[in-house]
């Protein structure tokens, strides 16, 4: 009697108080993503993307930036087979960051609209600049561009991003 | 000196102390030119406070260095400031960087200064400033800032100065000399230090291989009638100077791996650190110069110089009667854990406690073919001096599971290279660990910068979708204002025409 007292208060707590939550699997396969947010997968960002593969629509092999490393982590997730990446949404490559030739931007706020994470600087009829520490490299700002300003440069190897080589391994 | 503690592992190296220990310290010559580094350890290009053309004077502020390890760059000498240009640094990546310039006029003017108080009547934080501004950073290599780690006793109960003349690398006497010859000015320096600190109780960790050093200072301490400082003698054993091996070492404390010194309540200086505190209380001088040992068979005269921060290494190798014969290894800092260079025209910084010009008599040329399987034979960890298993973290390192080596303490590693000394399969495991650490970080920096990312489009999306609400609540009370508009000139038509 007493246990279904407490099961009919818990019942109804439970559709009372119920707080609209984010799926939490999609927000574990979110913190996997390499959060570029450059829709190569076919969704508009990592986020949406993580939460078509929570639902099943999605495959785990569409993030190149993320690389054969991100879809392994995946699959351990989810405990799926891991796949070569689908060629459909692209290839891994390296990292760029996007440049844009000051001396030929004019100003059209075209690339700052396409930024999903607002790394470019500027107002209308004014130069733009990128935020090189922001930008995620997801070339969605080259495109829009109507005078081609906007080049992907590598990131140049120096003091702050070197890091120690492993020893040379093969003589023995 | 009842019942002294041990260092658990490390090495009795051979010290090659006397190479360089007999001299005086005498001053270098000024350079033609002062180089600096503008770049922090941390990646981060300093401000650069003078234009290129200016004549700067010694003693002035030419750039603010960035980061975390942040502090006060000063002009070693009077002259004109050149066109930043990159050039090769004292950097294990042998990458160039950009540097600041000063063509020297030779006249070693100084830069005014403020007038001197006696310490006695400046308040702990007035020190701390006065360290700040002087630009101030630890010499025994680490460079963290002096004024910065003074301040943590803000937020920790300290209650100990433990001052590192423990000089353990083999070849390095600056530390040894400067005891020997300004033991009066560091006890000054000494007492600065626990004025800023608030505390009383200081004290001096020497090696046993250095007498005249421990008895220079002892006699100064009975001279002046100081209780509260006292000299401990601990082993000559490498890596007895390393920080927490010290702080062990003389107070049997142990460093949480996690934490800092002060969480056991103690504050580490180096002796050279603890003279250029004095020099900047007592003289006003900032930190422009230090004891450099120049050493090794490579050179003619090895001996103590004190130089100008940003002098280049081949002026310092002129003065010391240049090269004798053949040089196998250029070498900044000690044999153990120092940077070998490429080339001798980068400048001395902060940092700098030796240059080591080895003969092929003193090292071995740099061969990999030695290299063998590891047998497991435990040599190493029964010589790490932080008690780790350098086979296992080897294993985990080599093997990329990064994971696994941080759970065997990769980070507590001070890559002191014990093991690789002893390693009977030639192994290069201090490179592992520092590969595996460079991995690990990087990687940190990876996850915190798509944090940021995920941060930045979600607050994007949440702005689009605001202006977007804002947008349609425009439009429809404007709709509405329509409305009601056209309503009430339905209805106030037909009174017009009355009116008319």
């Amino acid at each position: 009697m007493v246990f279904a007292f407490f099961g009919v208060i818990l019942g109804y707590a439970a559709i009372r108080f119920n707080v609209e939550t984010d799926d939490p699997l999609a927000a574990e396969i979110e913190s996997l993503l390499p959060q570029t947010q450059c829709a190569q997968c076919g969704f508009p960002g990592c986020k949406p993307y993580a939460e078509a593969i929570a639902k099943g629509e999605a495959d785990i092999n569409q993030c190149p930036p993320g690389g054969e490393s991100g879809v392994e982590a995946m699959a351990d997730l989810l405990g799926l087979e891991v796949k070569p990446l689908d060629e459909k949404f692209g290839v891994a490559t390296e990292k760029k960051v996007a440049f844009i030739i000051e001396a030929d931007c004019i100003g059209c706020t075209m690339c700052i609209q396409a930024c999903p994470v607002d790394a470019i600087l500027g107002a209308a009829k004014y130069m733009h600049t990128v935020i090189a520490f922001e930008c995620t490299g997801c070339v969605l700002c080259v495109d829009p561009c109507p005078v081609d300003c906007i080049v992907m440069k590598s990131v140049e190897p120096s003091v702050s991003n070197w890091q120690w080589p492993e020893p040379n391994r093969n003589k023995y | 000196m009842f019942g002294r503690r041990t260092l658990e592992g490390g090495l009795d190296l051979n010290g090659h102390k006397d190479l360089s220990r007999q001299r005086s310290i005498i001053r270098a010559a000024i350079p033609k030119e002062l180089v600096y580094p503008l770049v922090s350890q941390s990646g981060e290009l300093a401000k650069v406070l003078v234009k290129t053309g200016e004549r700067v004077l010694k003693g002035q502020v030419i750039a603010e260095l960035q980061g975390n390890q942040g502090t006060l760059l000063h002009a070693a000498s009077s002259g004109y400031i050149q066109e930043n240009e990159l050039r090769q640094i004292a950097h294990p990546s042998g990458l160039k960087s950009l540097c600041l310039i000063i063509t020297t006029d030779g006249l070693d003017e100084a830069f005014p200064i403020d007038q001197l108080v006696h310490f006695s009547k400046l308040l702990p934080s007035d020190i701390c400033s006065k360290i700040h501004e002087a630009g101030i950073v630890g010499l025994g290599g680490a460079g963290f800032p002096t004024a910065v780690k003074l301040a943590a006793k803000s937020f920790c109960e300290v209650d100990t100065l433990v001052v590192n003349g423990a000089e353990c690398e083999p070849y390095i006497t600056c530390d040894d000399r400067l005891m020997q010859q300004y033991s009066e000015q560091i006890l000054l320096g000494i007492q600065v230090l626990l004025r800023a600190l608030t505390i009383k109780k200081c004290v001096i960790g020497i090696e046993e291989d250095m007498p005249e050093a421990i008895d220079s200072m002892q006699k100064e301490i009975e001279r002046q009638g100081f209780s509260h400082i006292q000299v401990n003698v601990v082993p000559a054993i490498y890596p007895a100077g390393g920080e927490r091996q010290l702080i062990y070492l003389l107070t049997g404390r142990k460093t949480p791996s996690n934490g800092y010194p002060v969480d056991v309540g103690v504050i580490c200086q180096n002796v050279g650190t603890v003279m250029a505190v004095y020099m900047a209380i007592f003289k006003g001088q900032a930190l422009i110069e230090r004891v450099v040992t120049l050493t090794g068979l490579g050179l003619k005269t090895p001996q103590n110089l004190w130089v100008r921060i940003g002098t280049p290494i081949k002026d310092l190798v002129n003065q010391c009667g240049g090269y004798n014969g053949p040089v196998e290894r250029l070498i900044m800092g000690g044999l153990m854990m120092g940077l070998v260079l490429p080339e001798d025209s980068i400048g001395i910084t902060k940092l700098t406690n030796c240059i080591l010009v080895a003969s092929p008599k003193e090292v071995a040329k740099t061969n990999d073919t030695e290299v063998m399987p590891c047998i497991r034979c435990g040599d190493c960890a029964a010589v790490c001096p932080v008690n780790l298993l350098p086979q296992q973290l080897y294993w985990h390192s080599q093997g990329g599971a990064h994971e696994k080596s941080q759970s065997f303490g990769l980070f507590d590693c001070i890559e002191c290279g014990c093991c690789d000394v002893v390693c009977p399969s030639h192994i290069p495991l201090v490179q592992y660990f520092r590969a595996s650490k460079s991995k690990v970080i990087t990687r940190r920096r990876e996850d915190e910068f798509a944090d940021l990312a995920k941060q930045r489009f979600e607050s994007k999306q949440l702005r689009i979708a605001q202006e977007k609400m804002d947008r349609d609540q425009r439009i429809q009370l404007k709709k509405q204002a329509l409305v009601k508009l056209r309503k009430e000139s339905a209805v106030t038509k037909p009174k017009t025409k009355d009116q008319l």
